[in-house]
């Protein structure tokens, strides 16, 4: 069973390639030969029933499994051409480029500004408390959440609301300026006002990271991404744009996937 | 058709649903009546030893008017204020002079029941004012143990009546004795002091707290941080378990047997109690810590590395933090446990005579429940209202210790 790639994807910049990867769990394989390209520009959604691997793949894309003993990952992911498997690749320097936002809203239990500044802080990427205070505001800015925390950035990140705190959590990826922005199921927690904020928040941040998103409502993947993946079994069955996808799908199984015929 | 009656409306089902509230209502009495017993049985306890121990803070004393203008002693200002001023103050014959004046006061048989040590108490309030030599002065001064119990309504006829006679022209009463606070263990109940066991204790703390913290929270982290999971950690965390339900006698030991065989000249030493005290305190630490550590939730681990942090920052800026308040409440407990015991200390030599208080980590110390069963095993009857105040300062102590862990700790504690 191969990947259908949709001939038409003319993608030349590549950020992050993935060749035959698989990942296992001990003895049990989650994640099953995939090989992807995740290009510069645009946003790239995985979909798929629960259980397919999605999130499993998403993280192995910034070694976020590492923190799993039993799992282990084969095959080959490259950023911007270099194996991030690779012994000399440094595992800090790699989450620095490769931020992360997760399903449930995780804010430190500090000070909003805290949150933001930790990051820069840990890798010493401002200096002096004014240039600080400048990377903070910019990162609440960019993540759309400034006008509504600006006079009360000591308050706790945990006292904002479930949307507040992801988009608090999103400027705190941002923050250290990665290349690539992973989001799993970033909005399942949230109810559809706050999940609209969040998507409004993706289109703006597109073009300026790539963004991988993984995501349960595909509704959800056709307003934010441009690129398509669906998983199945731990396979990627099916890669295109997602208007493709949608409209197009070249397998029976995302079809019957996309008209909700099961997951 | 029937008419049928919802499986929920008939008469079984509320005489049932009655049972379960009947249930509910026995559980709650006897939960609130285990508490009002405990309650009970704590304000009992409290009380018996406030009313008892009230009596430990004070002592006899006799008022011995003193006339120094005749006495010719002589306060040499620049002796006076140092730790010579008694040494010049006994050779210029002042216990004689002390002397002198109870017999006027009180009368031979009066005099012989002055503590035989009281002048020193002069010697210190001249050292601390030499203007008394040139003025008459009114001092407070110990009785003897054995007048002092005929105060209390003890000992034989003679000197029930010779206490109550003194009483009565007011030249014999209770006072407080805040020289309990400054003193050391002593012979005479009227002599004894609390300060010398309670700075043992502190010292001990001391040393326990700063082994036992540390290693136990390092190891804590350690283990569930950084440690891979197989047998070993396994072994050793069955170890640790293990440790910290040994009886604290083989604690005392195994100090006996390791610490004073490397150091065996800290005999009775802070130091020593201190470190065979922190093995005890260690494993309550480092389960403590291991719960506390474990119960920091992930998504905080995952947030802090997927922005770049290395492990052990994770650790440091946003585990341990997390984890403190938990750290604390086991360290509180552990330390609790330390400070109350004997039994090991018994093993190193901490239950000597020591007379003065300990002025270093490495000098000869009791600590409070040692003093206190030390006391407790003393005939004389003066010492039966010493010891029910040393349980109220090592239970104010405890109540210190734990107050101040509990203020870090709600310092310390973050919602999320």
């Amino acid at each position: 069973m191969v990947t259908v790639v949709h001939p038409n994807l003319s993608d030349t910049d590549a950020k992050m390639s993935a060749r035959d990867v698989s990942v296992f769990y001990g003895d049990k394989k989650a994640i099953d030969n995939v090989s992807i390209d995740i290009p510069t520009k645009y946003v790239t959604a995985f979909i798929g029933p629960s259980g397919c691997g999605k999130s499993t793949f998403l993280r192995t894309l910034n070694r976020m499994n590492d923190t799993i003993p039993s799992a282990r990952v084969e095959g080959e992911i490259t950023l911007d051409g270099d194996d991030i498997y690779q012994s000399g690749m440094d595992v800090v320097q790699l989450r620095a480029r490769v931020g992360m936002v997760f399903q449930k809203p995780n804010p430190f239990p500090k000070s909003i500004y805290e949150n933001i500044a930790y990051g820069p802080k840990i890798h010493g990427l401002a200096e002096g408390k004014d240039e600080l205070d400048a990377v903070v505001e910019k990162s609440l800015r960019r993540a759309g959440l400034w006008e509504e925390v600006k006079d009360r950035l000591q308050d706790s990140g945990t006292a904002l609301s479930g949307g507040q705190q992801q988009r608090l959590c999103i400027a705190r990826a941002i923050a250290v300026d990665p290349e690539v922005i992973l989001m799993d199921e970033p909005c399942s927690a949230l109810d559809p006002i706050a999940t609209a904020k969040i998507e409004e928040l993706i289109d703006e941040l597109n073009g300026r990271y790539a963004i991988v998103i993984v995501t349960h409502s595909m509704q959800q993947a056709a307003r934010v991404s441009q690129r398509t993946a669906f998983f199945h079994l731990g396979k990627m069955v099916e890669y295109g744009r997602t208007s493709d996808i949608f409209t197009n799908p070249l397998e029976k199984r995302t079809q019957d996937y996309i008209t909700g015929r099961y997951g | 058709m029937s008419e049928q009656i919802a499986p929920t409306r008939t008469p079984a089902f509320e005489a049932r649903l009655k049972k379960r509230y009947a249930a509910e209502k026995r559980f709650k009495t006897m939960g609130l009546s285990a508490i009002v017993f405990s309650i009970a049985v704590l304000i009992y306890l409290l009380g018996s030893m406030t009313i008892n121990g009230i009596g430990g803070f004070q002592r006899a004393e006799v008022a011995v008017p003193m006339d120094f203008t005749q006495a010719g002693i002589s306060a040499d200002p620049s002796v006076m204020g140092t730790s010579g001023a008694v040494q010049s103050l006994e050779a210029q014959g002042l216990p004689d002079v002390v002397e002198y004046f109870a017999v006027e006061e009180l009368g031979e048989e009066g005099a012989e029941e002055i503590g035989s040590q009281a002048w020193r108490d002069v010697a210190a309030a001249i050292s601390a004012d030499p203007g008394i030599v040139e003025r008459q002065e009114t001092f407070w001064i110990p009785a003897s143990a054995n007048l002092a119990q005929g105060l209390a309504g003890e000992g034989s006829a003679e000197i029930q009546a010779l206490a109550s006679s003194l009483a009565e022209e007011g030249k014999l009463a209770k006072n407080f004795d805040t020289g309990f606070f400054t003193r050391a263990d002593a012979t005479n109940p009227q002599q004894v002091g609390i300060w010398g066991a309670l700075k043992g204790s502190i010292l001990t703390m001391i040393v326990t707290l700063a082994l036992a913290f540390p290693i136990g929270v390092l190891a804590a982290l350690y283990l569930e941080e950084y440690a891979p999971k197989n047998r070993w950690t396994d072994l050793i965390e069955l170890s640790i378990n293990n440790l910290a339900a040994v009886p604290s006698i083989i604690f005392g030991l195994l100090g006996l047997a390791v610490f004073l065989t490397i150091f065996p000249s800290y005999r009775s030493a802070p130091l020593i109690g201190g470190m065979t005290l922190a093995l005890m305190t260690m494993p309550v630490i480092v389960i403590a810590g291991r719960n506390a550590i474990k119960a920091v939730p992930p998504s905080i681990r995952d947030g802090a590395l997927a922005v770049g942090a290395s492990p052990v920052q994770v650790v440091f800026h946003h585990v341990l933090p997390l984890a403190l308040p938990g750290i604390l409440t086991g360290t509180i407990i552990g330390m609790a446990r330390a400070l109350g015991e004997t039994a090991p200390l018994l093993m190193i030599g901490m239950r000597a005579f020591v007379a003065s208080p300990p002025d270093s980590f490495t000098a000869p110390a009791t600590v409070l429940p040692m003093q206190i069963f030390l006391w407790s095993d003393e005939i004389d009857r003066g010492f039966v209202e010493r010891t029910s105040a040393a349980i109220i300062v090592l239970l104010l102590f405890l109540l210190v210790m734990n107050g101040l862990a509990i203020y870090l700790r709600n310092k310390f504690e973050k919602k999320w």
